[in-house]
């Protein structure tokens, strides 16, 4: 027999099997979604949620699917998160702070108090790259956002009404763009493929029947390292 | 974490680990890879698609007495959500040059590529834009990139890990369009890992002969979608995005051309006529159908509604009897039971074990032959690891990366999978990880040329929705590949194909003659599809309600 426990779903009680997480707990309570899930595994965002304990005055924050139920929780699905997000060419944007102050001005307001980074379900460091982003350091913003899958509870939570997320994608696009190192090799690569250097050999491939090229694949040499 | 039944054969393990790492570390192959025989064999004994019930003849439309997957001949064996006499097609309610259905990467990519072309993009999304399984790629992307490697050596991959049914034409577009996928994407400010010199990093993946793989840690599939969503979203004049707004029909008009989309807003419950030149579908698999009732790693949204709406119409499909179970879905703790655990983790080292700490298969095997493997490892030979709940699995062993890496290798390699664990309290830099194969891709659907055309004028189809790039198995890290490749050629062809299109009167006539069709078999008028989103209310709930027992869930 499952064990039952009592969760308290957008104010109404409900008896679900203990162990499930928290979009578990509402299907088995009826709920039908449309908004507030998505990928069900922790990489789309759609899932933000606010909760609190049994006796407990905290808010907590958390993804509906990462999540497990506890006794007495009281849970809330957020549908839709109101953030701005700037509109840019990114072609035509320059990697400085400058760009920052421009399209992400609140980044400035910033009072560090950390909230944004309790908030963050992914355990990124959300306060040190906004403050990394007023330093101009795009780069250590990049890589500290990285894990970010949008959910936008850091903006929700954040009382300088930043836009930390939305700000965080255009630091990772202006990083990739314009300051990483080139990539080596690829326009090598792209050369060729444009002067037509494998047409020969692989319209020949093509143009074996199953057999042959099935004896080619399976003597063709595997080298992993 | 684990429970004491299951800690004994941990024991195991970590007597043969030593073992095995001399193994991984001299560089040889840890264990022999199969000859197409022994391929052929572990596949047709234990690969749920050669049991008797997983496909059934399909008794409809063009593709009729065809041998399909089950669940899918009864999504199609299905009426319309719509009667074709209800809406005015005079008034349509929006007009544009190219529509995109779908709002994953290879949707973005062909709206980016439409308006780049010059035309006016609609892109409808049943859910947010970039809600889609493109979001939870974690592993890689494959491309040809390095001097070590070659599109040829790509294509053979391709080929063979397909079982060389895969249409070489497409196979081709695939490899050659590569490289310069990754470069458009970098340009575009993806992240790609790389060193400090800038050499992009790339590893192996299963059925590849060269490493290949270009990641963005393992969270690919997210930066390269996130970056696409944002771009779209930059283009606020030029690309009209609908969000929670699936395609419920195709429009056509009546020389038979393709000519819009009948939508439904899943919040306002209100249709609209969608007139377009062109029409591009990128609305993905369909995970979410549970073939054989397994788990799945898919997106929400994942219900095959594409290919229902594009085969009512008269698409041709290809290869929907062939169904992707990734080798390595989690299986403890319940909670994350289906979850994808990325094939990165055999790239980067892990190996599969069974319940007495033995290898028993070579990691990098294609996914299918992979698969079929675990599951004669449970089923066949005893040698799996049951669950508390009765679930049965064969470990990966994933402290072994960073032992033979260093260590930290997890973390800042995998750090979606470690964090994934650790929520549900498994460290797998400790202790390894219990998986067994989970639903994952649908490697055929609706037949495109390498112009990502269909048999219908106007009608385009990029990414999963699309069948014949794969064959009848995807190797990792072309699926990422694909719907770039096909979704900006999409875009490209589809916009050319506006430019010159002159849509006749709109019709949605091919409802009815298909319905027709349907009638003749008995099946009960409630099963109606797409299905929109899967149905998880509890059956004690479902036994008090009328409502549509089959498929169809009224949403």
């Amino acid at each position: 027999m499952l064990k039952m426990i009592k969760v308290h779903i957008m104010g109404e009680t409900y008896k679900v099997p203990e162990g499930l997480t928290i979009v578990g707990a509402m299907e088995y309570s009826g709920f039908v979604f449309k908004r507030g899930v998505g990928c069900r595994e922790g990489f789309c965002g759609a899932c933000a949620t606010v909760y609190r304990k049994e006796k407990d005055y905290r808010i907590y924050t958390g993804l509906a699917c990462q999540t497990v139920i506890e006794n007495g929780m009281y849970i809330a699905q957020i549908p839709f998160v109101p953030a701005e997000k700037a509109i840019y060419d990114i072609n035509s944007l320059e990697a400085s702070v400058g760009t920052f102050e421009e399209y992400y001005p609140s980044l400035f307001r910033c009072v560090s108090c950390n909230t944004c980074t309790k908030a963050c379900p992914q355990d990124i460091q959300v306060m040190d790259y906004v403050n990394a982003l007023e330093r101009g350091d795009i780069a250590l913003a990049a890589d500290l956002s990285f894990d970010c899958i949008r959910c936008g509870l850091c903006a929700l939570r954040c009382p300088a009404e930043i836009v930390q997320y939305n700000a965080a994608i255009m630091a990772r696009r202006l990083y990739a763009k314009y300051l990483a190192p080139k990539a080596k090799q690829l326009q090598k690569r792209l050369e060729e493929i444009n002067q037509g250097s494998f047409e020969k050999e692989i319209n020949e491939l093509m143009a074996l029947d199953r057999k042959t090229l099935s004896e080619k694949y399976y003597k063709r040499e595997i080298k992993l390292k | 974490m684990y429970p004491e039944s299951m800690k004994e054969s941990i024991k195991k393990l970590e007597l043969t680990r030593p073992k095995r790492i001399r193994l991984q570390k001299e560089g040889a192959k840890i264990f022999p890879d199969m000859s197409a025989e022994e391929r052929q064999e572990v596949l047709s004994k234990f690969h749920p698609d050669y049991q008797d019930d997983a496909r059934k003849v399909l008794r409809v439309g063009v593709n009729k007495n065809e041998k399909m997957t089950t669940k899918f001949v009864d999504v199609l064996e299905s009426y319309s959500r719509i009667s074709s006499t209800a809406f005015d097609l005079t008034r349509a309610d929006y007009e544009t040059d190219v529509l995109v259905i779908g709002g994953g990467s290879a949707g973005c990519a062909a709206a980016l590529l439409a308006d780049e072309n010059g035309s006016e993009v609609i892109l409808l999304t049943k859910l947010r834009l970039g809600d889609s399984n493109s979001v939870m790629a974690q592993g890689g992307i494959q491309a040809a990139t390095k001097d070590h490697d070659s599109p040829m050596l790509h294509y053979l991959d391709v080929m063979g890990g397909g079982h060389f049914d895969n249409i070489p034409e497409l196979a081709k577009a695939l490899v050659m369009d590569g490289p310069k996928v990754i470069d458009w994407l970098i340009n575009l400010g993806v992240m790609f890992d790389k060193d400090k010199e800038g050499n992009l990093t790339v590893k192996p993946g299963g059925g590849t002969c060269r490493p290949r793989m270009h990641s963005a840690r393992d969270y690919t599939g997210a930066a390269i979608i996130s970056v696409l969503r944002d771009e779209v979203l930059n283009r606020p004049d030029k690309i009209k995005v609908i969000e929670y707004s699936p395609a419920v029909e195709l429009v056509l008009d009546e020389d038979g051309k393709c000519a819009g989309a009948v939508i439904y807003h899943l919040e306002n419950k209100d249709y609209h006529i969608i007139k377009a030149k062109s029409t591009v579908i990128a609305t993905g698999g369909y995970g979410r159908l549970h073939i054989k009732d397994y788990a799945t790693t898919n997106h929400y949204g994942a219900t095959a509604d594409g290919l229902v709406i594009a085969y009512r119409a008269g698409a041709k499909l290809l290869f929907m009897d062939s169904v992707q179970y990734h080798p390595t879905g989690a299986v403890f703790p319940e909670q994350i039971v289906g979850f994808l655990c990325t094939e990165k983790i055999r790239g980067m080292g892990g190996q599969p074990v069974n319940k007495e700490g033995e290898l028993f298969v070579f990691p990098l095997e294609p996914r299918d032959v992979e698969s079929a493997s675990f599951i004669r490892e449970c089923q066949e030979r005893g040698l799996g690891i049951r669950t508390p709940t009765g679930r049965m699995g064969v470990w990966l062993d994933t402290p072994i990366i960073d032992i033979i890496n260093g260590e930290g290798t997890i973390k800042s390699n995998l750090p979606a999978m470690h964090r994934q664990f650790q929520r549900f309290g498994i460290d797998m830099t400790k202790e390894p990880i219990l998986v067994y194969p989970t639903l994952h891709y649908q490697n055929g659907g609706i037949a495109i040329n390498e112009r990502c055309e269909t048999n219908i004028p106007g009608l385009y189809v990029a990414g999963e929705a699309s069948g014949g790039v794969h064959g009848r198995n995807r190797l990792m890290g072309n699926s990422q590949l694909d719907i770039n490749v096909f979704g900006r050629r999409a875009g490209i062809y589809s916009s050319e194909y506006a430019k010159k299109a002159k849509i006749a009167k709109l019709t949605l006539s091919h409802i009815d003659k298909y319905e027709k069709e349907v009638s003749e078999l008995q099946v009960p008028v409630s099963r109606i599809s797409p299905i929109l989103l899967p149905d998880y209310i509890p059956q004690s709930v479902k036994d008090k309600q009328r409502r549509p027992k089959d498929a169809g869930l009224i949403v």
